[in-house]
């Protein structure tokens, strides 16, 4: 296996767009090249998250239209589908063809239009990331599926349920605070100063879960240049390098042994851990999947960063936030910044990237300038978990 | 060909419309699997039979839905139940919607209690293949 460096990304704005997947897609891989200075021609591959297009416009069978778009000539170019979790399913698998030596430079990102399909059929499609017959029929719902999360958190930790929720209050005071700060966000200048009243007190979603509690429906694109390390400098004098990489996989909540400890996940992380020869003491910054306030708990329990239990506390005392270790979700978060799931992952391989270098807007960037970043994201009710450990040094 | 589920999706909702909650029972380690999978869910063998659960359990967690999925009308009760033979599911919960906010202060006291599962049938939708059978517990 051969190193592997990023040497460019690109992310659109998130938030409500007029555009195509196939538009939203493009834009950030142009802006992804052009950073890196890569040819069309020397692009061998193009891996892309989209998890509905053919609910959200009638497309299916993107992967073509992103290489005629992009007069890429006739390279694969594929369509990967691991609900939330698909743009980084895609870098995860761009990182192994090139580790391996079948191709040297991969396109790899994803793109959403989920905003546009209104709420009513959105959380429908949504929803269908469950299991379809024994799940979705109940009428579960993601909100829903971290409201119980939540109550069952509650309750094996004796936390009373009131005093749980401010605490997950924390979790979106922080990323809207962060996400506020962020150009590309989708609640850019917006809920920057939120209190914990607010957030308990907004309308109910999913009882315990508010509005507030929850992240929004988006549409975007985000891509990402990966190239085998030892031509990386040919793009770019400053190479972030995939240092290690996980994925794994569960089936029905109920088959899973604790929804409070996704065991897909310890499994994901701890294999990009091994891989990297690190652990999350390790990790200067944090991009975690944080769909819904208790989902940021719960990942960062599994990941590692604090035992079982107190993540909810680590979230209330500042331990994740800027001068925190690890700084999570410095960019607003899926809360934040906006959830267009199929181009989450490589959105939140953006910030990672830009955080090291240095270049994350003004009270988005970490100080100081971050050596070792991570990003977690999840796919449906733990049902696919992917991770990525990233450097900006080569090991 | 062999046909390697011994109790389909099929199976287990004909069982449901008779309140009759289906699993199976795994030749091998002798632990219970529901709702049905080709393999148990224990143990990974596929040396399963198909046996009629208790249909009693207690409650692990729930959620009053205010904002559901197109197709379906809001405020029910999902709640994820222990069945008595081991197994954890899915199911509607039949119970006054009131008292499972965060308003109704001792709503957690709901954890824990004991019920039993009969079915409900929802309306079919352009993707569920027909109507929906789905486990509806109520509090014993």
């Amino acid at each position: 296996m051969r190193d592997v460096a990023i040497v460019g990304t690109g992310q659109t704005k998130f938030g409500r767009w007029d555009k195509s997947n196939t538009e939203l897609f493009c834009d950030a891989a142009l802006e992804a090249m052009e950073e890196a200075n890569v040819d069309q021609k020397d692009i061998e591959a193009v891996y892309a998250g989209a998890v509905f297009p053919g609910f959200e416009e009638g497309q299916t069978n993107i992967g073509g239209h992103l290489v005629g778009s992009l007069h890429l000539g006739n390279i694969p170019s594929t369509r990967f589908e691991g609900a939330c979790c698909s743009a980084t399913v895609a870098i995860r698998d761009a990182y192994i063809w090139v580790a391996s030596g079948y191709y040297d430079i991969v396109l790899a990102g994803g793109t959403e239009r989920a905003l546009s399909m209104g709420t009513p059929f959105a959380t429908k499609t949504f929803a269908m990331a469950n299991d379809c017959k024994y799940e979705g029929n109940v009428g579960i719902t993601f909100p829903g599926v971290f409201a119980m999360a939540a109550r069952r958190y509650s309750k094996i930790y004796d936390i009373p349920l009131d005093k749980l929720r401010e605490k997950m209050a924390h979790v979106s005071m922080k990323n809207h605070k962060h996400g506020a700060l962020n150009p590309l966000a989708q609640f850019y200048q917006k809920m920057g100063n939120l209190k914990v009243e607010d957030v308990v007190n907004a309308r109910m979603a999913c009882d315990p879960l508010t509005l507030l509690d929850c992240c929004p429906f988006s549409d975007g694109g985000a891509a990402t240049i990966i190239t085998s390390a030892d031509i990386a400098r040919r793009y770019t004098d400053e190479p972030i390098y995939i240092l290690g990489v996980g994925q794994g996989s569960a089936g029905h909540l109920g088959a899973q042994e604790d929804l409070t400890k996704p065991a897909s996940r310890v499994f994901s992380s701890r294999s990009a851990f091994k891989q990297a020869g690190l652990g999350p003491k390790d990790i200067d910054i944090m991009e975690i999947h944080d769909c819904f306030t208790s989902a940021e708990i719960i990942a960062s329990e599994a990941i590692g960063f604090f035992d079982w239990g107190k993540g909810a506390d680590a979230v209330e005392e500042g331990q994740t936030d800027m001068g925190g270790r690890p700084v999570i979700n410095p960019d607003g978060g899926l809360m934040g910044k906006g959830h267009p799931i199929g181009a989450t992952g490589a959105a939140q391989v953006h910030t990672i990237v830009e955080e090291m270098k240095g270049k994350a807007p003004k009270g988005n960037q970490v100080d100081p300038v971050p050596e070792i970043g991570m990003t977690d994201t999840l796919g449906g009710g733990f049902n696919t978990l992917a991770h990525l450990i990233l450097g900006r040094s080569r090991r | 060909m062999k046909e390697y589920y011994v109790l389909t999706a099929k199976d287990f909702y004909d069982g449901l419309k008779e309140d009759k909650l289906l699993g199976l029972r795994c030749k091998e380690c002798g632990q219970i699997t529901c709702p049905p999978l080709p393999t148990c869910q224990w143990c990974g063998s596929i040396d399963l039979e198909k046996t009629e659960l208790s249909g009693n359990g207690e409650i692990l967690t729930f959620t009053l839905t205010d904002v559901p999925p197109e197709g379906f009308e809001p405020h029910y009760i999902v709640c994820l139940v222990r069945l008595d033979e081991g197994p954890t599911i899915m199911g509607r919960l039949d119970y006054d919607a009131e008292k499972v906010t965060v308003k109704y202060e001792r709503s957690q006291e709901l954890i824990g209690k004991k019920v039993k599962a009969g079915h409900v049938v929802l309306p079919a939708d352009k993707y569920s293949m027909g109507e929906k059978l789905v486990p509806l517990f109520k509090v014993v």
